[in-house]
Protein backbone atom coordinates (compact mmCIF):
# COMPACT_ATOMS: atom_id res chain seq x y z
CA UNK A 1 0.00 0.00 0.00
CA UNK A 2 1.27 3.36 -1.13
CA UNK A 3 1.18 6.18 1.84
CA UNK A 4 -0.43 8.56 -1.13
CA UNK A 5 -3.54 6.19 -1.23
CA UNK A 6 -5.73 7.30 1.94
CA UNK A 7 -5.33 11.50 0.79
CA UNK A 8 -7.96 13.12 -1.92
CA UNK A 9 -6.32 13.41 -5.20
CA UNK A 10 -8.13 14.43 -8.77
CA UNK A 11 -6.95 12.40 -11.74
CA UNK A 12 -6.67 15.02 -14.45
CA UNK A 13 -8.57 12.76 -17.60
CA UNK A 14 -7.40 16.13 -20.07
CA UNK A 15 -4.74 17.18 -21.82
CA UNK A 16 -2.11 19.50 -20.38
CA UNK A 17 0.38 20.75 -22.58
CA UNK A 18 3.66 21.97 -20.57
CA UNK A 19 5.41 24.79 -21.46
CA UNK A 20 8.40 22.34 -22.34
CA UNK A 21 6.06 21.20 -25.24
CA UNK A 22 5.41 17.70 -23.68
CA UNK A 23 1.45 17.02 -22.94
CA UNK A 24 0.18 14.91 -19.93
CA UNK A 25 -2.82 13.87 -19.12
CA UNK A 26 -4.18 11.22 -16.62
CA UNK A 27 -2.50 12.54 -14.04
CA UNK A 28 -2.87 13.03 -10.25
CA UNK A 29 -3.29 16.24 -8.54
CA UNK A 30 -3.52 15.78 -4.61
CA UNK A 31 -5.62 18.34 -2.76
CA UNK A 32 -6.98 18.87 0.61
CA UNK A 33 -9.77 21.26 1.65
CA UNK A 34 -10.64 22.79 4.39
CA UNK A 35 -14.30 24.23 5.70
CA UNK A 36 -17.29 24.12 3.90
CA UNK A 37 -18.47 25.44 0.30
CA UNK A 38 -21.49 27.19 0.81
CA UNK A 39 -24.19 27.05 -2.03
CA UNK A 40 -23.77 29.97 -4.31
CA UNK A 41 -19.97 28.68 -4.45
CA UNK A 42 -18.96 32.18 -3.85
CA UNK A 43 -16.59 31.26 -0.92
CA UNK A 44 -13.98 29.66 -2.17
CA UNK A 45 -10.01 30.58 -1.56
CA UNK A 46 -7.46 29.04 -3.60
CA UNK A 47 -4.22 28.79 -1.58
CA UNK A 48 -0.81 27.39 -3.59
CA UNK A 49 1.98 26.43 -1.42
CA UNK A 50 5.56 27.53 -1.75
CA UNK A 51 8.81 25.65 -2.44
CA UNK A 52 9.13 22.90 0.07
CA UNK A 53 5.16 23.20 1.16
CA UNK A 54 2.25 21.01 0.13
CA UNK A 55 -1.53 20.71 0.49
CA UNK A 56 -2.20 20.22 4.15
CA UNK A 57 -2.12 23.64 4.65
CA UNK A 58 -2.99 23.74 8.37
CA UNK A 59 -4.15 20.99 10.81
CA UNK A 60 -1.35 18.01 11.38
CA UNK A 61 -0.47 16.78 8.51
CA UNK A 62 -1.53 13.29 8.03
CA UNK A 63 2.11 11.57 6.18
CA UNK A 64 4.53 13.99 8.01
CA UNK A 65 1.93 13.98 11.75
CA UNK A 66 3.83 17.49 11.53
CA UNK A 67 1.89 20.93 11.78
CA UNK A 68 0.64 22.01 8.27
CA UNK A 69 2.56 24.84 7.03
CA UNK A 70 0.35 28.12 7.64
CA UNK A 71 -1.36 26.95 10.89
CA UNK A 72 -1.13 30.96 12.21
CA UNK A 73 -2.99 32.58 8.95
CA UNK A 74 -5.43 29.05 7.72
CA UNK A 75 -8.00 27.49 10.20
CA UNK A 76 -11.33 28.34 12.18
CA UNK A 77 -11.40 31.60 13.58
CA UNK A 78 -7.65 32.58 11.88
CA UNK A 79 -6.70 35.14 9.71
CA UNK A 80 -8.55 32.91 6.43
CA UNK A 81 -11.25 31.96 8.44
CA UNK A 82 -12.35 28.10 7.53
CA UNK A 83 -15.20 28.69 9.41
CA UNK A 84 -16.52 31.35 6.90
CA UNK A 85 -14.21 30.45 3.60
CA UNK A 86 -13.97 27.15 1.77
CA UNK A 87 -9.99 26.73 1.22
CA UNK A 88 -8.63 24.61 -1.79
CA UNK A 89 -5.01 23.92 -1.30
CA UNK A 90 -3.22 21.60 -4.00
CA UNK A 91 0.33 19.94 -4.02
CA UNK A 92 1.93 21.70 -7.09
CA UNK A 93 3.23 19.40 -9.78
CA UNK A 94 6.32 18.20 -9.68
CA UNK A 95 5.64 17.98 -5.85
CA UNK A 96 6.17 14.83 -3.69
CA UNK A 97 2.99 14.87 -1.74
CA UNK A 98 1.26 13.04 -3.97
CA UNK A 99 0.79 15.24 -7.02
CA UNK A 100 1.90 14.07 -10.06
CA UNK A 101 6.08 14.64 -9.69
CA UNK A 102 9.32 12.58 -10.65
CA UNK A 103 8.71 10.24 -8.13
CA UNK A 104 5.63 8.54 -10.07
CA UNK A 105 6.40 5.64 -12.19
CA UNK A 106 5.60 6.52 -15.99
CA UNK A 107 2.88 4.16 -17.07
CA UNK A 108 4.73 3.52 -20.38
CA UNK A 109 7.92 2.09 -19.08
CA UNK A 110 6.79 0.97 -15.39
CA UNK A 111 9.60 2.78 -13.98
CA UNK A 112 9.76 5.65 -11.77
CA UNK A 113 10.30 9.11 -13.73
CA UNK A 114 13.15 10.08 -11.41
CA UNK A 115 14.98 12.83 -14.10
CA UNK A 116 12.99 11.76 -16.78
CA UNK A 117 9.95 13.81 -15.47
CA UNK A 118 9.51 16.67 -18.01
CA UNK A 119 10.46 20.34 -16.74
CA UNK A 120 7.72 21.72 -15.03
CA UNK A 121 6.97 25.86 -15.03
CA UNK A 122 5.01 27.69 -12.53
CA UNK A 123 2.37 28.31 -15.71
CA UNK A 124 2.52 24.45 -15.89
CA UNK A 125 1.03 24.47 -11.95
CA UNK A 126 -1.09 26.92 -12.31
CA UNK A 127 -2.77 25.40 -15.32
CA UNK A 128 -2.98 22.00 -13.48
CA UNK A 129 -4.67 23.81 -10.68
CA UNK A 130 -7.22 24.85 -12.84
CA UNK A 131 -8.72 21.44 -13.34
CA UNK A 132 -9.40 21.62 -9.86
CA UNK A 133 -11.23 24.83 -9.78
CA UNK A 134 -13.55 22.95 -12.29
CA UNK A 135 -13.68 19.99 -10.62
CA UNK A 136 -15.63 21.80 -8.00
CA UNK A 137 -17.86 23.45 -10.61
CA UNK A 138 -16.78 26.84 -8.99
CA UNK A 139 -17.23 29.69 -11.51
CA UNK A 140 -15.65 32.36 -9.39
CA UNK A 141 -13.16 32.13 -6.76
CA UNK A 142 -13.39 34.50 -4.11
CA UNK A 143 -9.64 34.92 -3.43
CA UNK A 144 -6.21 33.40 -4.38
CA UNK A 145 -2.97 33.83 -2.09
CA UNK A 146 0.03 32.35 -1.37
CA UNK A 147 3.25 33.61 -0.44
CA UNK A 148 7.17 33.08 -1.87
CA UNK A 149 6.14 30.45 -5.42
CA UNK A 150 2.65 30.85 -3.81
CA UNK A 151 2.83 34.28 -4.76
CA UNK A 152 3.93 33.54 -7.89
CA UNK A 153 1.54 31.33 -8.69
CA UNK A 154 -1.22 33.47 -8.33
CA UNK A 155 0.19 35.96 -10.45
CA UNK A 156 0.43 33.51 -12.97
CA UNK A 157 -3.10 32.34 -12.10
CA UNK A 158 -4.35 36.30 -12.87
CA UNK A 159 -2.62 36.27 -15.90
CA UNK A 160 -3.77 33.01 -16.80
CA UNK A 161 -7.07 33.50 -15.91
CA UNK A 162 -8.09 37.07 -15.43
CA UNK A 163 -11.59 37.22 -13.90
CA UNK A 164 -11.66 33.66 -12.21
CA UNK A 165 -10.94 35.46 -8.65
CA UNK A 166 -12.51 38.29 -7.14
CA UNK A 167 -9.89 38.89 -5.32
CA UNK A 168 -5.71 37.95 -5.36
CA UNK A 169 -3.22 38.00 -2.42
CA UNK A 170 0.33 37.59 -3.63
CA UNK A 171 2.58 37.73 -0.40
CA UNK A 172 6.14 38.43 -0.29
CA UNK A 173 7.07 37.31 -3.72
CA UNK A 174 8.26 38.47 -7.18
CA UNK A 175 7.55 38.73 -11.20
CA UNK A 176 10.69 36.82 -11.87
CA UNK A 177 13.71 35.71 -10.51
CA UNK A 178 16.64 37.47 -9.34
CA UNK A 179 19.89 36.73 -10.29
CA UNK A 180 20.47 36.15 -6.60
CA UNK A 181 17.13 33.50 -6.33
CA UNK A 182 19.02 31.58 -9.23
CA UNK A 183 22.22 31.55 -6.96
CA UNK A 184 20.60 30.45 -4.00
CA UNK A 185 18.58 27.52 -5.77
CA UNK A 186 21.84 26.59 -8.25
CA UNK A 187 23.10 26.46 -4.92
CA UNK A 188 20.89 23.81 -3.51
CA UNK A 189 20.36 21.84 -6.86
CA UNK A 190 24.41 21.45 -6.56
CA UNK A 191 24.76 19.78 -3.29
CA UNK A 192 22.07 17.56 -4.62
CA UNK A 193 23.87 16.57 -7.34
CA UNK A 194 27.02 16.01 -5.75
CA UNK A 195 25.79 13.93 -3.45
CA UNK A 196 26.69 10.14 -4.88
CA UNK A 197 23.72 8.76 -3.80
CA UNK A 198 21.89 10.90 -6.08
CA UNK A 199 23.15 8.70 -8.56
CA UNK A 200 22.25 11.09 -12.06
CA UNK A 201 18.57 11.38 -10.09
CA UNK A 202 18.14 7.04 -10.17
CA UNK A 203 18.08 7.03 -6.45
CA UNK A 204 14.64 5.28 -6.29
CA UNK A 205 15.20 1.94 -6.93
CA UNK A 206 18.44 1.78 -4.79
CA UNK A 207 18.55 1.69 -0.69
CA UNK A 208 19.19 4.95 -0.56
CA UNK A 209 18.62 8.79 -1.20
CA UNK A 210 21.07 11.86 -1.52
CA UNK A 211 19.85 12.96 2.31
CA UNK A 212 22.98 14.39 2.48
CA UNK A 213 23.07 17.05 -0.56
CA UNK A 214 19.23 17.41 0.09
CA UNK A 215 19.96 18.66 4.09
CA UNK A 216 22.51 21.21 2.60
CA UNK A 217 20.55 22.29 0.05
CA UNK A 218 17.71 22.93 2.29
CA UNK A 219 20.55 24.32 5.04
CA UNK A 220 21.48 27.03 2.56
CA UNK A 221 17.67 27.19 1.87
CA UNK A 222 16.70 27.83 5.11
CA UNK A 223 19.61 30.50 5.63
CA UNK A 224 18.16 33.04 3.16
CA UNK A 225 14.18 32.30 4.91
CA UNK A 226 15.91 34.17 7.88
CA UNK A 227 17.07 37.81 8.74
CA UNK A 228 20.19 38.52 9.41
CA UNK A 229 19.37 40.15 12.65
CA UNK A 230 16.87 37.40 13.84
CA UNK A 231 19.81 35.14 13.62
CA UNK A 232 21.67 37.28 15.33
CA UNK A 233 19.58 37.56 18.30
CA UNK A 234 18.00 33.77 18.53
CA UNK A 235 21.64 32.39 18.12
CA UNK A 236 24.26 35.10 17.82
CA UNK A 237 27.96 33.16 18.91
CA UNK A 238 26.07 31.11 21.52
CA UNK A 239 27.34 27.74 21.95
CA UNK A 240 26.09 24.50 21.57
CA UNK A 241 25.46 22.47 24.76
CA UNK A 242 29.28 23.36 25.87
CA UNK A 243 31.38 25.78 27.65
CA UNK A 244 33.90 26.72 25.12
CA UNK A 245 35.03 25.67 21.71
CA UNK A 246 36.18 22.46 20.96
CA UNK A 247 39.04 22.93 18.54
CA UNK A 248 36.88 20.77 16.14
CA UNK A 249 34.35 20.66 13.46
CA UNK A 250 31.55 19.66 15.36
CA UNK A 251 28.47 21.95 15.93
CA UNK A 252 30.58 23.86 18.50
CA UNK A 253 27.65 27.50 17.72
CA UNK A 254 24.14 26.75 18.14
CA UNK A 255 23.57 27.72 14.51
CA UNK A 256 25.29 25.00 13.10
CA UNK A 257 23.42 22.72 15.48
CA UNK A 258 20.03 24.78 14.23
CA UNK A 259 20.78 24.61 10.64
CA UNK A 260 21.90 20.65 10.76
CA UNK A 261 18.80 19.98 12.31
CA UNK A 262 16.34 21.60 9.86
CA UNK A 263 18.22 19.78 7.30
CA UNK A 264 17.90 16.21 8.88
CA UNK A 265 14.02 16.67 9.19
CA UNK A 266 13.64 18.38 6.34
CA UNK A 267 15.29 14.79 3.92
CA UNK A 268 12.54 12.79 6.25
CA UNK A 269 9.69 14.64 3.98
CA UNK A 270 11.12 15.92 0.99
CA UNK A 271 12.08 14.34 -2.20
CA UNK A 272 15.54 15.36 -4.24
CA UNK A 273 14.34 15.31 -7.24
CA UNK A 274 11.30 17.07 -6.26
CA UNK A 275 13.26 19.96 -4.77
CA UNK A 276 15.75 20.32 -8.15
CA UNK A 277 11.93 20.37 -10.47
CA UNK A 278 10.36 23.20 -8.63
CA UNK A 279 13.26 25.11 -7.86
CA UNK A 280 13.83 25.18 -11.61
CA UNK A 281 10.33 26.20 -11.68
CA UNK A 282 10.78 29.01 -9.82
CA UNK A 283 13.90 30.05 -11.75
CA UNK A 284 12.17 29.96 -15.27
CA UNK A 285 9.45 32.34 -14.19
CA UNK A 286 9.30 35.10 -15.19
CA UNK A 287 5.99 36.98 -16.16
CA UNK A 288 7.32 39.97 -17.38
CA UNK A 289 9.09 38.33 -20.45
CA UNK A 290 6.30 36.97 -21.37
CA UNK A 291 4.64 39.96 -21.79
CA UNK A 292 7.16 41.28 -23.52
CA UNK A 293 8.99 43.27 -20.33
CA UNK A 294 5.67 44.60 -20.09
CA UNK A 295 4.24 43.66 -16.68
CA UNK A 296 0.98 45.37 -16.56
CA UNK A 297 0.29 43.04 -19.50
CA UNK A 298 0.13 40.42 -17.83
CA UNK A 299 -2.81 41.87 -15.56
CA UNK A 300 -4.76 43.98 -18.19
CA UNK A 301 -7.69 41.62 -19.06
CA UNK A 302 -8.24 41.03 -14.92
CA UNK A 303 -10.45 42.96 -12.38
CA UNK A 304 -9.59 41.25 -9.71
CA UNK A 305 -8.59 42.95 -6.60
CA UNK A 306 -5.33 42.67 -5.69
CA UNK A 307 -3.48 42.78 -2.36
CA UNK A 308 0.28 42.64 -2.39
CA UNK A 309 2.04 42.26 1.05
CA UNK A 310 6.13 42.55 1.77
CA UNK A 311 8.22 42.18 4.92
CA UNK A 312 10.74 44.48 5.89
CA UNK A 313 13.29 42.12 6.33
CA UNK A 314 12.30 40.03 3.39
CA UNK A 315 16.06 39.72 1.74
CA UNK A 316 15.10 36.71 -1.05
CA UNK A 317 11.60 38.98 -2.33
CA UNK A 318 12.10 42.50 -0.95
CA UNK A 319 9.91 44.72 -0.88
CA UNK A 320 10.96 46.35 -3.74
CA UNK A 321 9.94 43.50 -5.64
CA UNK A 322 6.61 43.23 -4.61
CA UNK A 323 6.35 47.04 -4.89
CA UNK A 324 7.29 46.17 -9.18
CA UNK A 325 4.02 44.52 -8.87
CA UNK A 326 1.81 47.45 -7.37
CA UNK A 327 3.62 49.81 -10.26
CA UNK A 328 2.77 47.17 -13.08
CA UNK A 329 -0.76 47.59 -11.45
CA UNK A 330 -1.31 50.58 -10.78
CA UNK A 331 -0.34 52.09 -14.20
CA UNK A 332 -3.29 50.04 -15.67
CA UNK A 333 -5.42 51.49 -12.89
CA UNK A 334 -5.72 48.38 -11.40
CA UNK A 335 -7.63 47.64 -8.03
CA UNK A 336 -4.38 47.16 -5.79
CA UNK A 337 -3.40 47.88 -2.03
CA UNK A 338 -0.09 47.25 -0.88
CA UNK A 339 1.00 47.24 2.68
CA UNK A 340 5.12 46.25 3.82
CA UNK A 341 4.81 44.82 7.14
CA UNK A 342 7.20 45.18 9.71
CA UNK A 343 9.32 42.16 10.70
CA UNK A 344 12.20 41.11 11.68
CA UNK A 345 11.05 37.59 10.35
CA UNK A 346 12.45 37.72 7.29
CA UNK A 347 11.37 36.12 4.11
CA UNK A 348 9.82 33.35 6.82
CA UNK A 349 7.22 36.06 8.02
CA UNK A 350 4.49 35.06 6.30
CA UNK A 351 4.50 31.67 7.44
CA UNK A 352 5.40 32.57 11.10
CA UNK A 353 2.94 34.16 14.08
CA UNK A 354 3.23 38.08 12.58
CA UNK A 355 -0.02 39.74 13.95
CA UNK A 356 0.11 42.86 11.70
CA UNK A 357 0.55 40.45 9.34
CA UNK A 358 -2.62 38.18 10.10
CA UNK A 359 -4.46 40.85 10.83
CA UNK A 360 -4.11 43.03 7.50
CA UNK A 361 -4.95 39.45 6.06
CA UNK A 362 -8.07 38.92 7.82
CA UNK A 363 -9.05 42.19 7.50
CA UNK A 364 -9.02 42.59 3.63
CA UNK A 365 -10.22 39.02 3.38
CA UNK A 366 -13.50 39.79 5.88
CA UNK A 367 -14.47 43.66 4.32
CA UNK A 368 -13.89 42.57 0.43
CA UNK A 369 -16.34 39.29 1.05
CA UNK A 370 -18.88 41.46 2.87
CA UNK A 371 -18.81 44.02 0.31
CA UNK A 372 -19.05 41.22 -2.20
CA UNK A 373 -22.02 40.04 -0.12
CA UNK A 374 -23.69 43.43 0.26
CA UNK A 375 -23.40 44.06 -3.66
CA UNK A 376 -24.96 40.73 -4.26
CA UNK A 377 -22.43 39.32 -6.16
CA UNK B 1 -16.14 63.58 10.84
CA UNK B 2 -14.06 66.86 9.65
CA UNK B 3 -16.20 69.55 8.62
CA UNK B 4 -13.36 69.77 5.83
CA UNK B 5 -14.42 66.37 5.02
CA UNK B 6 -17.71 67.13 4.47
CA UNK B 7 -16.98 70.13 2.14
CA UNK B 8 -14.15 67.88 0.52
CA UNK B 9 -16.71 65.36 -0.58
CA UNK B 10 -19.51 67.87 -1.53
CA UNK B 11 -16.83 68.78 -4.56
CA UNK B 12 -16.12 65.84 -6.00
CA UNK B 13 -19.14 64.47 -8.59
CA UNK B 14 -20.75 61.29 -8.00
CA UNK B 15 -18.68 58.38 -9.41
CA UNK B 16 -15.65 59.99 -9.68
CA UNK B 17 -12.01 58.02 -9.61
CA UNK B 18 -10.65 59.61 -6.32
CA UNK B 19 -7.21 59.66 -5.46
CA UNK B 20 -6.94 59.76 -1.66
CA UNK B 21 -3.06 61.52 -1.13
CA UNK B 22 -2.10 61.02 2.78
CA UNK B 23 -5.53 59.54 3.21
CA UNK B 24 -4.57 58.46 6.95
CA UNK B 25 -6.69 56.14 8.84
CA UNK B 26 -8.54 56.18 5.72
CA UNK B 27 -11.10 58.55 7.36
CA UNK B 28 -12.27 60.72 4.11
CA UNK B 29 -11.70 58.15 2.01
CA UNK B 30 -14.77 55.50 4.10
CA UNK B 31 -17.12 58.42 3.99
CA UNK B 32 -16.46 59.09 -0.39
CA UNK B 33 -16.84 55.18 -0.64
CA UNK B 34 -20.61 55.38 1.08
CA UNK B 35 -21.49 58.53 -0.31
CA UNK B 36 -19.92 59.49 -3.52
CA UNK B 37 -17.81 56.71 -5.35
CA UNK B 38 -17.08 53.53 -5.03
CA UNK B 39 -13.70 54.25 -7.11
CA UNK B 40 -11.51 55.90 -4.62
CA UNK B 41 -7.86 54.73 -3.61
CA UNK B 42 -5.16 55.95 -1.08
CA UNK B 43 -1.64 56.32 -0.76
CA UNK B 44 -0.01 56.81 2.66
CA UNK B 45 3.00 56.51 4.24
CA UNK B 46 2.16 55.03 7.64
CA UNK B 47 2.11 51.44 7.42
CA UNK B 48 0.24 51.17 10.70
CA UNK B 49 -2.24 53.91 9.31
CA UNK B 50 -2.32 51.56 5.97
CA UNK B 51 -3.22 48.02 7.57
CA UNK B 52 -6.40 50.26 9.17
CA UNK B 53 -7.53 51.13 5.81
CA UNK B 54 -6.92 47.60 3.91
CA UNK B 55 -8.39 46.38 6.95
CA UNK B 56 -11.87 48.84 6.81
CA UNK B 57 -11.74 47.25 2.87
CA UNK B 58 -10.17 50.43 1.42
CA UNK B 59 -7.76 49.98 -1.32
CA UNK B 60 -4.58 51.66 -0.50
CA UNK B 61 -0.71 51.64 -1.18
CA UNK B 62 1.89 51.96 1.00
CA UNK B 63 3.68 54.76 -0.06
CA UNK B 64 5.59 58.18 -0.27
CA UNK B 65 3.32 60.85 -2.39
CA UNK B 66 6.61 62.35 -2.98
CA UNK B 67 8.09 59.36 -4.62
CA UNK B 68 5.22 57.18 -5.72
CA UNK B 69 3.21 59.23 -7.19
CA UNK B 70 5.46 58.49 -10.59
CA UNK B 71 3.71 55.48 -10.89
CA UNK B 72 0.31 56.46 -12.15
CA UNK B 73 -0.30 57.70 -15.37
CA UNK B 74 -1.45 60.89 -16.75
CA UNK B 75 -5.07 62.20 -16.28
CA UNK B 76 -5.39 58.96 -14.18
CA UNK B 77 -7.80 60.17 -11.69
CA UNK B 78 -10.58 62.40 -12.17
CA UNK B 79 -10.01 63.78 -8.56
CA UNK B 80 -6.42 64.25 -6.24
CA UNK B 81 -7.41 64.74 -2.78
CA UNK B 82 -4.41 66.56 -0.56
CA UNK B 83 -5.80 67.29 2.58
CA UNK B 84 -3.40 69.52 4.89
CA UNK B 85 -0.21 67.42 3.99
CA UNK B 86 1.31 70.16 0.92
CA UNK B 87 3.39 72.05 3.77
CA UNK B 88 5.25 68.55 5.42
CA UNK B 89 6.54 67.78 2.09
CA UNK B 90 10.45 68.50 1.24
CA UNK B 91 9.27 69.79 -2.61
CA UNK B 92 5.60 70.97 -2.42
CA UNK B 93 5.69 72.27 -5.88
CA UNK B 94 6.87 68.99 -6.94
CA UNK B 95 4.06 67.17 -5.74
CA UNK B 96 1.60 69.63 -6.42
CA UNK B 97 2.51 69.35 -10.23
CA UNK B 98 1.93 65.63 -9.80
CA UNK B 99 -1.42 65.40 -8.33
CA UNK B 100 -2.40 67.75 -11.54
CA UNK B 101 -0.48 65.73 -13.51
CA UNK B 102 -1.83 62.18 -11.87
CA UNK B 103 -5.35 63.99 -11.39
CA UNK B 104 -7.67 66.01 -13.72
CA UNK B 105 -8.71 68.23 -10.95
CA UNK B 106 -7.12 68.49 -7.50
CA UNK B 107 -8.19 69.35 -4.03
CA UNK B 108 -5.93 70.61 -1.93
CA UNK B 109 -6.01 71.94 1.60
CA UNK B 110 -3.90 74.31 3.81
CA UNK B 111 -3.60 74.61 7.86
CA UNK B 112 -3.69 78.85 6.98
CA UNK B 113 -0.29 79.96 8.76
CA UNK B 114 -2.08 83.77 8.17
CA UNK B 115 -4.79 83.20 10.67
CA UNK B 116 -4.82 86.02 12.94
CA UNK B 117 -3.87 84.13 16.52
CA UNK B 118 -1.24 82.45 14.67
CA UNK B 119 0.30 86.47 13.96
CA UNK B 120 -0.56 87.40 17.31
CA UNK B 121 1.05 84.37 19.12
CA UNK B 122 4.51 85.36 17.09
CA UNK B 123 4.18 89.17 17.79
CA UNK B 124 3.47 88.77 21.52
CA UNK B 125 5.03 85.72 22.41
CA UNK B 126 7.78 86.03 20.21
CA UNK B 127 7.80 81.97 20.08
CA UNK B 128 6.63 80.33 17.16
CA UNK B 129 3.37 79.72 16.77
CA UNK B 130 1.49 76.62 18.77
CA UNK B 131 -2.52 76.41 18.10
CA UNK B 132 -5.26 74.46 18.27
CA UNK B 133 -5.16 73.52 13.93
CA UNK B 134 -1.29 73.72 14.30
CA UNK B 135 -0.07 71.77 17.25
CA UNK B 136 3.72 71.07 16.79
CA UNK B 137 6.69 72.79 18.42
CA UNK B 138 9.40 74.09 16.08
CA UNK B 139 11.33 71.42 16.83
CA UNK B 140 9.21 68.31 16.39
CA UNK B 141 7.00 69.95 13.57
CA UNK B 142 6.57 67.69 10.55
CA UNK B 143 5.40 70.97 8.87
CA UNK B 144 8.57 72.09 6.54
CA UNK B 145 6.83 74.77 4.13
CA UNK B 146 3.95 76.18 6.02
CA UNK B 147 1.83 79.00 3.58
CA UNK B 148 -0.55 81.34 4.21
CA UNK B 149 -3.88 81.20 2.04
CA UNK B 150 -2.42 83.93 0.20
CA UNK B 151 0.96 82.74 -0.43
CA UNK B 152 -0.91 79.20 -1.68
CA UNK B 153 -3.31 81.79 -4.12
CA UNK B 154 -0.23 83.54 -5.33
CA UNK B 155 1.60 80.44 -6.17
CA UNK B 156 -0.90 79.21 -8.02
CA UNK B 157 -1.87 82.26 -9.90
CA UNK B 158 2.46 82.20 -11.00
CA UNK B 159 2.07 78.61 -11.60
CA UNK B 160 -1.15 79.31 -13.84
CA UNK B 161 -2.93 76.70 -12.14
CA UNK B 162 -6.09 77.58 -12.46
CA UNK B 163 -9.01 77.55 -9.41
CA UNK B 164 -12.48 76.31 -9.57
CA UNK B 165 -13.09 76.83 -6.11
CA UNK B 166 -11.36 78.23 -3.74
CA UNK B 167 -12.72 78.04 -0.22
CA UNK B 168 -11.78 79.18 3.40
CA UNK B 169 -13.10 77.63 6.65
CA UNK B 170 -13.20 79.72 9.79
CA UNK B 171 -14.99 77.50 12.88
CA UNK B 172 -17.99 76.54 11.66
CA UNK B 173 -18.38 79.28 8.38
CA UNK B 174 -17.36 78.02 5.11
CA UNK B 175 -16.71 81.20 2.85
CA UNK B 176 -15.41 81.92 -1.05
CA UNK B 177 -12.38 83.22 -1.58
CA UNK B 178 -11.29 85.89 -3.95
CA UNK B 179 -8.71 88.45 -4.53
CA UNK B 180 -10.86 91.03 -3.44
CA UNK B 181 -11.28 89.28 -0.51
CA UNK B 182 -7.97 87.82 -0.04
CA UNK B 183 -6.37 89.85 2.79
CA UNK B 184 -9.42 89.17 4.95
CA UNK B 185 -10.35 85.87 4.45
CA UNK B 186 -6.40 85.32 4.93
CA UNK B 187 -6.81 86.79 8.65
CA UNK B 188 -9.28 85.03 9.66
CA UNK B 189 -9.56 81.53 7.99
CA UNK B 190 -7.74 78.72 9.77
CA UNK B 191 -7.99 76.47 6.69
CA UNK B 192 -7.90 77.16 2.99
CA UNK B 193 -9.79 74.44 0.60
CA UNK B 194 -8.89 74.75 -3.03
CA UNK B 195 -10.62 72.69 -5.84
CA UNK B 196 -7.56 73.30 -9.08
CA UNK B 197 -6.63 72.70 -12.18
CA UNK B 198 -3.75 73.23 -14.30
Amino acid sequence: MNKFDNIKKLIVKDQLKLDCGQTISNFPIAYETYGKLNSKKSNAILVFHALTGDQFATGINPITKKDGWWKYALGPGKAIDTDKYFVICANVLGGCMGSFGPSNVNPTTGKTYEIDFPIITINDMVNAQYFLIKHFEIEKLFCVTGGSMGGMQVLQFVANYPNLSQTAVPIACTSNHSAQNIALNELGRQAIMADAKWQNGKYEDSDSSPNKGLSVARMAAHISYLSKDALQEKFGRKLQERDDLKFSFDADFQIESYLRHQGSVFVDRFDANSYLYITRAMDYFDLNKKYEGNLSKAFKNSNTKFFIISFTSDWLYPSSENKEIVIALNSIGADVGYVEIESDKGHDSFLLNVPDFLETLRGFLNTSYERLNEEGI
Amino acid sequence: MKKEFKIISDLILKNSRVLDVGCGDGELMSFLYKNITKDVRGIEISKQNVQNCISKGLTVIEGDAEKDLIQFPDSSFDIVILSQTLQAFLNPEKVLNELLRVGKKAIVTIPNFGHWKVRLNLLFKGTMPVTKGLPYQWHNTPNLHMCTIKDFFDFCANKNIKFIKSLALNEERLLSISKSNLGKRNLFSEIGIFLIEK
